[in-house]
């Protein structure tokens, strides 16, 4: 077959609603494509730890500690996981790794913000894990097997994840004044940065199209965006917090909640590495990477002498 | 009267697992390799979640709920060993302070499974698998690191000196406790140290580690404590106490 034969037998096989498989023939794009797209997933739930990590230690009750340790274990577990999703398209955990450390990799610009009290732990997993939530649906329908299947796994345990936040937030929305002033701080602070994770609007995401065609995506950015904004609306008015928006308003005839413009200046600043926690994100990985250097060399070294390696 | 007695020394293994279940928690996003991220996190959840067994039958025996000791304690009223609260140092300090802990939970454990109180013995016998587990574990990484390279061995080295007495503290008994040794509640705590000696001396030594000749404890009795809990007890307690005891979060 030719190559313009193989391209062809290949988008076929996505119109029929096939999976594509590790071994199976796909175009160097579809490749690259994937491998930024899973590789960036694995990153930000790695990078996804530091920002909660930090509330371990102060969390009120012990099975607030539990549930939270539990969910930062969790995004540990999926980064794993996505990492070997990566692996099968032909790049190494390694390679990765360097490239998230080297800057040259991308992961999910909402860590660049920082978590200021307890009630961002619940608006992360309200707010952050429902936007993730709404992406990683759609992603479980995507053409390439092995993420697909990722995603439906992962899902499960993001509902989770979700329902934990949800479960804080509205409690403090009917507690003390103290809390309830938590929680709309929190719901404040992480609303733009929850939208701005669908990514920039169609018209200028370079990559949209390719991936809808490929069945990698099966909806656009400004459309799950949009599905999002309706179900957040809702769901924040019924417990009565006020979303940061003076703009917002229903539109009747498309029965949509229509946000008004994002900082785009923000959006892509912080993409571009000036977000508020950037550089202390990158140290901390740097950090654990250089500090654990000692213990990778004896593990190996281990392994070597006993003929393992 | 014994009862008061037991629910001291039951708050003295709560809040041992609390403590080191939180150290460890610090690790969570910057160990070595991401497999231990995840794994260590583990071992964390399990002390925690030991910790929850050992306050609720407290609560038993006090009426004190769980939340209340934790957070609305200070730390002169902790009852911990001070190896759990010293800070989580380097991946050595922390996996030896890991692995002494198992060592002597297993050793415990075995005992407390046969307790003549039987809520007691209900509890030792839910958490035992899992410490077998988190011994296999840290043994194995005691034997990697302690036979894998020079700088390795002499960070194990290191660690295993400045917590060795420390550890030793495991062992020294609560006032009063020989009541509930003699009652068969808890074991002999002379006979647990020569059984957990025996065991961590095999397999430090098989792991080229020299177990260090300190045979006294760092500190004799379970008030005394390192200015380092005053500091975990501060963060752990801040969000907790913003509100009064019983506002729930």
């Amino acid at each position: 077959m030719t190559e313009t034969e193989q391209l062809q037998a290949f988008e076929a096989r996505i119109a029929r609603g096939e999976k594509i498989e590790p071994g199976d023939w796909m175009p160097d794009a579809y490749r690259q494509q994937l491998i930024r797209m899973i590789s960036q997933h694995a990153h930000s739930e790695i990078i996804g730890m530091l920002p909660e990590g930090v509330w371990l230690q102060r969390a009120p009750t012990l099975r607030r500690k539990l549930v939270l340790l539990a969910k930062v274990q969790d995004e540990g577990g999926h980064g794993q996981y996505l990492y070997h999703a990566a692996e099968t398209l032909g790049v190494t955990r390694a390679e990765m790794i360097d490239a998230l450390l080297a800057g040259r990799a991308k992961y999910s610009s909402v860590f660049n913000y920082p978590t200021l009290t307890w009630a961002d732990i619940g608006m992360i997993g309200w707010l952050v894990d429902g936007a993730a939530i709404q992406n990683q649906t759609m992603l479980a329908h995507c053409s390439y097997g092995p993420y697909a299947r990722a995603m439906v796994r992962i899902c499960a345990e993001e509902t989770f994840h979700k329902k934990q936040g949800m479960e804080q937030i509205i409690r403090y929305t009917r507690g003390t004044p103290r809390q309830k002033q938590m929680a709309q701080d929190a719901l404040n602070r992480w609303w733009w940065p929850s939208l701005m994770m669908f990514g920039p609007h169609d018209a200028t995401s370079p990559n949209s199209a390719q991936l809808i065609r490929w069945g990698i995506k099966t909806k656009t950015n400004d459309e799950l965006r949009q599905d999002f904004v309706n179900k957040m609306v809702s769901d924040f008015h019924a417990v009565g917090l006020t979303i940061p928006d003076p703009d917002l308003y229903y539109d009747a005839s498309s029965g949509n909640w229509i946000s008004g413009e994002i900082n785009w200046d923000e959006f892509w600043r912080v993409v571009k590495g000036d977000g508020p926690c950037n550089a202390e994100r990158l140290q901390a990985r740097r950090e654990a990477q250089e500090n654990g250097a000692w213990v990778r060399e004896a593990l190996a070294a281990y392994a070597a002498a006993r003929g393992e390696g | 009267m014994n009862d008061t007695l037991l629910a001291r020394n039951v708050l003295a293994l709560a809040d041992d697992s609390l403590l080191l279940g939180h150290r460890n928690s610090e690790w969570a996003g910057h160990a070595p390799i991401l497999e231990e991220d995840i794994a260590f996190a583990n071992l964390a959840l399990d002390e925690l979640g030991h910790a929850q067994l050992w306050y609720e039958l407290h609560q038993e025996l006090t009426g004190r709920e769980p939340d209340e000791t934790i957070f609305f304690r200070d730390a002169a009223d902790y009852l911990n060993v001070q190896l759990v609260e010293l800070p989580k140092g380097d991946w050595a300090f922390s996996m030896l302070r890991q692995y002494l802990f198992d060592a002597y939970e297993n050793v415990l454990l075995a005992h407390l499974v046969n307790s003549s109180n039987a809520r007691v013995a209900e509890i030792a016998a839910k958490q035992r698998p899992e410490e077998m587990y988190h011994l296999r574990h840290t043994s194995n990484w005691v034997k990697r690191l302690g036979l894998g390279a020079a700088e390795s061995h002499r960070r194990m080295t290191a660690a295993l000196n400045e917590l060795w007495a420390y550890a030793l503290q495991l062992f020294a008994p609560l006032e009063n406790a020989q009541a509930l040794t003699d009652a068969n509640i808890l074991p002999d705590p002379r006979a647990l140290q020569t059984e957990w000696e025996n065991q961590v001396g095999a397999h430090l030594t098989a792991s080229a580690l020299a177990v260090p000749a300190a045979r006294a404890p760092r500190a004799k009795s379970r008030s005394e404590h390192t200015a380092h809990l005053r500091e975990l007890l501060t963060e752990m307690q801040e969000v907790a106490r913003s509100e009064v005891y019983g506002v729930e979060w």
